[in-house]
């Protein structure tokens, strides 16, 4: 409820219209007076910064973040320019083409089409949580030997996508893997070899 | 991180950092202070800039400031009269729709991204055109030699020869749309040290850009750029939204990071420009070619020409005494063009070689035959031999895998339930290109070796095939092997293009290893070693702890004696739908025929991704512009189909692997054009073998196949 009261306030035409309806909210600390002036004099920019962040709780590669955030800010932009996990690629910002492919409690998702805001108590995995401990996770290492990337940017979309294609039991066929790992796109054109080298994890059979 | 797998040499070096995320590009760099840059961009296509009101912009939260032609932020050579006209922020000019005309900076990309949707600007605007055909019929219209025309025997010959073909081929703007979106973050420091992080593929190029807009010693520019995220030919040069960037930083006394979106990927940083073309060939009524014309026009932009090679191929790829080739310019109200790859003579090759499939046709000829009766012999058009090409092996490799002996010569002869089935081949060349390059080389006690040259890696695996080159000369195992590359202080190279980075920085790469052993060598007969001895022990006796090379290596005359050029075949298979007209691609076969191939795995994965990208210029690739109002309409993944992965089956590679004798010590000819020139046009050759509809207007998609 929170959050919808701030989107509400936050569609207004100017922040000093903005400021000037809030000096009637109690929930304000500031002196009603002290606001508008503030707003008069143009320096209300830095105030408006107090409301508009939001609560966000959430767990990402089991590490616990607790923040204030823009509602605006998509998971992805949260996660490499405010956790600097920069593993996850922005590649179109617009769900087309699986660069920034996350799991989200264990699900792989679009983070570009995701607010931050709406992972609150959720359990993220990026590519650098993807293994555990100093040793590459199967599919990391699949992908090194079948050589399924070139310049390395769709990578991390892929491999998270494919450990999820495995995962949903949706590589149980080339043609089958083909299929679902159509999200994510590769420009320099791996895809035989991506699928070479989720056949190989599949049929290795380790837990992945 | 440990991989557990059995490592194999040839994997590629930074294979690691690349599937653990650690691999950085250049957006991912964290500086101090950082800021977020958004450009706003005309929505007008040609005209003048009457107002431009930033006050909402400026007064919008976290923004720093918004430059624009209003406040020319500094750039010395841009404040200089002349020059080319696209000067950014110094021209109120409008050259084409989406041109950057303002950067809004703030403190977050949220805040610079909803500030930049607040300036607006007012316009004068012209009379414009952004379409290649329109301005072919326009006598009016302007038109420029994009190269001299060329001509041996009689011009023309093909209009009198016993049979003869003469038809038209179209293909459509394509845009390189590698997945790292493009732009640049700029460290400007108040003593005019700039340091930025680019996607480039020329580091050196970024410098000497930079140095010469801002008038600065060049050893002020530092420019890094490890990891690119694909290049295809956009990053050859330095766009106007970098330039813009540094001037920002400059402005704030802040590094600005702009990072752009896909939208404008279609719009300001190039694009492979639509062409027409005409090819006209005669031949003997035994298959013997008498006659080649080939004449094309390209897409270019009205503040600077943008030419490529696409009527090269047609002047030696034939034996045929009778050729003549012209290439005109057409300028459009477009952002200008930059060479993709395969760049002109991928255009030129999918008319050539539809063509000759069209003339093989007429004569009722397999084409696989009539390639192999007017292989040439040498290059007519130079009058030299070739430096090696062995097409007619590579003919016969690519054939037997493919199935070829069960293609029929009759167009819609097999026929599947609704599917039928069609064979093609096509043939691509490109020059085999050697430049000069400089590598350090450090050879150290411990047992490593440190290679450093300011090359690029753009994906085709830079550091794999120099690592590879100096382990096969010194024997040192690849994990002790370091080939450092992206960074301007680095020795100089040139930029990552035109196939020529193994054959340019390898070379270098090989003297410095050659250099080394000699000096190993002498230090072990100093030191009254055995010649066998291993460095380690040489150095150590000698109490050195590492020796230091710098090569710089170059081509000498072999080009004045041979033609050199790297050749593949590509054979494949489609299935087209007799109802629906979707064309699958259903197998592929390529054969390189490009020399000593130095990294047997990333040059396989070169041929599959030149494959993968040919199937996208053939089938799906075409980037869309309302003529009326001078925009795109599909600048964006949904509606850009690049080929995803359910797109591209099984793909077999396979290498002729021969050294060429003189091109440089390791005998490789470059890679990266071959594995997609022609391949469009094999596609279209496999259609009309399959359903006996050709097609000459790129891409082939269902409603061309059953109109």
């Amino acid at each position: 409820m929170e959050s919808s009261d701030k989107k509400n306030t936050s569609g207004g035409d100017t922040r000093r219209d903005f400021l000037k309806k809030s000096s009637l909210m109690t929930a304000i600390a500031l002196t009603p007076s002290v606001a508008v002036k503030a707003a008069e004099n143009q320096v209300d920019e830095s105030f408006a910064e107090l409301f508009e962040k939001i609560p966000l709780n959430l767990t990402v590669n089991n590490k616990a973040h607790s923040t204030k955030i823009e509602p605006r800010v998509t998971l992805l932009d949260y996660l490499r320019e405010e956790l600097h996990l920069t593993g996850t690629k922005k590649g179109c910002d617009h769900g087309q083409c699986g660069a920034c492919t996350v799991h989200i409690d264990g699900a792989r998702v679009n983070s570009c089409l995701s607010l931050a805001v709406m992972n609150e108590g959720k359990k993220i995995t990026t590519i650098e949580g993807l293994s555990s401990g100093d040793e590459l996770h199967p599919m990391q290492q699949a992908f090194i030997k079948h050589d399924g990337f070139q310049c390395g940017y769709c990578t991390p979309g892929q491999i998270m996508s494919a450990v999820a294609c495995i995962r949903e039991g949706h590589a149980n066929s080339r043609a089958e893997i083909s299929e679902f790992m159509s999200g994510n796109i590769c420009r320099c054109g791996a895809y035989p070899n991506i699928v070479d080298a989720i056949v190989e994890v599949k049929k290795g059979g380790a837990a992945i | 991180m440990k991989n557990l797998m059995v490592k194999d040499e040839n994997d590629r070096v930074d294979g690691v950092l690349k599937v653990t995320g650690q691999a950085k590009y250049f957006a991912e760099f964290e500086l101090p202070g950082l800021t977020y840059g958004v450009l706003v961009t005309s929505t007008i296509t040609k005209g003048k800039i009457t107002g431009l009101d930033t006050k909402s912009a400026e007064r919008a939260p976290g923004v720093i400031a918004v430059l624009s032609h209003l406040n020319k932020p500094s750039a010395p050579l841009y404040e200089q009269e002349g020059g080319s006209p696209m000067k950014i922020f110094y021209t109120d000019k409008i050259f084409f729709n989406g041109q950057p005309i303002a950067i809004v900076i703030a403190n977050t990309f949220e805040r610079a991204t909803y500030a930049a949707s607040l300036v607006k600007a007012t316009y004068e605007k012209e009379a414009f055109n952004t379409d290649l055909h329109k301005a072919l019929k326009d006598a009016a219209a302007k038109k420029l030699q994009g190269q001299p025309n060329y001509k041996r025997g009689i011009e023309n010959a093909y209009q009198t020869a016993e049979v003869k073909i003469e038809q038209e081929y179209n293909l459509p703007i394509e845009t390189h749309n590698p997945m790292e979106l493009h732009g640049i973050i700029a460290d400007w420091k108040p003593n005019n040290q700039v340091t930025v992080y680019a996607k480039t593929q020329g580091v050196k190029a970024t410098q000497n850009t930079i140095a010469n807009v801002f008038k600065i010693p060049l050893t002020n520019v530092q420019v890094n750029s490890e990891f690119v995220g694909g290049g295809f030919g956009m990053g050859l040069r330095t766009w106007p939204l970098e330039i813009a960037t540094v001037m920002a930083s400059k402005h704030i006394g802040k590094p600005v990071k702009l990072v752009i979106t896909r939208m404008q990927m279609f719009t300001m940083v190039g694009n492979r420009p639509a062409a027409t073309q005409k090819v006209g060939l005669g031949a003997t009524k035994d298959g013997k070619l008498t006659g080649i014309t080939h004449t094309a026009f390209g897409e270019s932009s009205t503040y600077e020409n943008f030419t490529e090679g696409v009527v090269n191929m047609a002047k030696f790829m034939y034996q045929c005494d009778n050729v003549n080739t012209a290439y005109t310019i057409v300028p459009v109200d477009l952002g200008v063009p930059i060479w993709m790859r395969g760049p002109g003579e991928a255009t030129g090759a999918f008319a050539l070689e539809s063509a000759i499939d069209e003339i093989a046709h007429a004569l009722d000829m397999d084409p696989l035959e009539f390639r192999i009766k007017n292989d040439p012999e040498m290059d007519q058009q130079r009058n030299k031999p070739f430096s090696s090409k062995n097409i007619k092996e590579a003919y016969k490799i690519g054939a037997e895998k493919i199935g070829w002996s069960q293609r029929k010569n009759k167009p819609g002869s097999i026929k599947e339930g609704p599917w039928q089935t069609g064979y093609g081949v096509s043939i691509g060349v490109f020059n085999a290109n050697r430049g000069k390059a400089s590598v350090k080389g450090v050879l150290k006690a411990d047992g490593s070796l440190l290679l450093q040259s300011a090359t690029s890696d753009i994906g085709p695996g830079t550091g794999t095939g120099m690592t590879l080159i100096a382990h096969k000369l010194l024997g040192i195992p690849v994990e002790k092997i370091t080939f450092e590359l992206g960074d301007s202080s680095l020795p100089t190279a040139p930029s990552q293009g035109g196939s020529a980075t193994l054959s340019t920085v390898g070379s270098a790469v090989n003297d410095v290893c050659v250099s080394l052993k000699s000096t190993i060598a002498e230090l072990a007969a100093n030191s009254n070693m055995s010649a066998t001895s291993d460095f380690i022990s040489v150095l150590k006796k000698n109490n050195l702890p590492s020796i230091e090379v710098n090569k710089e290596s170059q081509g000498g005359k072999e080009r004045d004696n041979y033609s050199l050029y790297s050749f593949s075949i590509h054979f494949v298979q489609v299935k087209v739908h007799e109802l629906t007209g979707v064309v699958k691609v259903s197998k592929i076969v390529s054969v390189g025929d490009s020399g000593t191939i130095v990294s047997p795995k990333t040059a396989r994965s070169q041929m599959v991704g030149g494959a993968v990208g040919g199937i996208g210029m053939a089938l799906t690739e075409e980037s869309i512009i309302d003529h009326r109002y001078g925009r795109y309409i599909n600048n964006n993944f949904a509606d850009y189909h690049v080929p995803v992965n359910a797109d591209v089956p099984e793909i077999e590679v396979h290498f002729i692997n021969k050294p060429d004798p003189v091109i440089n010590p390791m005998g490789a000819k470059g890679m990266g054009e071959i594995a997609l020139i022609g391949f469009s046009a094999a596609v279209a050759n496999a259609v009309f073998n399959a359903t006996g509809k050709r097609i000459r207007t790129l891409p082939i998609t269902p409603d061309k196949v059953l109109a």
